[in-house]
């Protein structure tokens, strides 16, 4: 398990090509990229600061990587989620997941995001025309979260 | 932060609430009365002004002990660092 919080970019290829490690038992790999939008709530927006809870946030996303890995059979996960300053189209989180067979990857990997966007101690503010703004956490991503609860 | 003194908790704000507070984080010393995150939190709301409008109940912001989310009733101890959270919006 991977867990990795950094202002760097990362690079998409070289992180799921270490991920499989060429382990021959990993028939799938899905993986989640999350960029920065150029509009948000009908505003433009500039630029994005990501900031977080140091300590936190690492034991945060590792825990939910261990649900994940305890709920699916999977055996590896990646995720790397970008702090600091960016701009529209920049690279924001990378979610990799390998399994034997593309089901368990597909969920594991679309369960860690819901619960990244809802649990992990993460904070965008947008740089707009008009200002500066905290963004707004969404219902739809508690409901998103919530589905798994069953 | 943790444990820096015996006497003392560390409280972190963070995000939305930092800049509400204007500090982004503070040393205080327990009241005897407040020994759990929801009294905490209502200690903190009763200083008035943007604790209490950012605090007020029903607004949503989780407290976190140690770097883990808490309950209500999360015990809250001297050396403990304790964080506001508002809702969070990575991803």
């Amino acid at each position: 398990m991977t867990v990795r919080v950094q202002t760097e970019d990362f690079d998409v290829a070289r992180e799921l090509a270490e991920l499989r490690g060429r382990d021959p038992r990993v028939g799938a790999v899905a993986a989640f990229i999350g960029t920065v939008r150029d509009i948000n709530d009908d505003a433009t927006v500039n630029k994005l600061t990501l900031e977080h809870y140091p300590g936190m946030t690492e034991k945060a996303l590792a825990g939910i990587v261990a649900d994940a890995k305890a709920r699916w059979d999977i055996f590896e996960a990646l995720v790397i989620h970008r702090v600091g300053e960016l701009a529209p189209a920049d690279q924001i989180v990378l979610v990799g997941v390998t399994s034997a067979h593309r089901g368990e990857a597909f969920a594991a990997c679309e369960f860690i995001m819901d619960y990244l966007k809802t649990r992990a101690p993460f904070w965008k503010k947008e740089q707009t025309p008009e200002g500066a703004r905290w963004v707004e956490a969404r219902a739809g991503d508690d409901e998103a979260a919530a589905r798994w609860k069953k | 932060m943790r444990g820096d003194s015996a006497d003392t908790l560390t409280l972190v704000y963070l995000a939305r609430l930092r800049d509400a507070f204007g500090a982004s984080s503070e040393r205080i010393v327990l009241p005897p009365d407040v020994t759990t995150a929801a009294e905490l939190r209502a200690w903190l709301a009763s200083r008035g002004g943007a604790f209490a409008a950012e605090l007020a109940p029903g607004r949503m912001v989780r407290v976190a002990v140690n770097h883990d989310i808490a309950q209500p009733d999360t015990p809250v101890r001297p050396g403990d660092e304790v964080a506001l959270l508002p809702p969070v919006t990575g991803g």
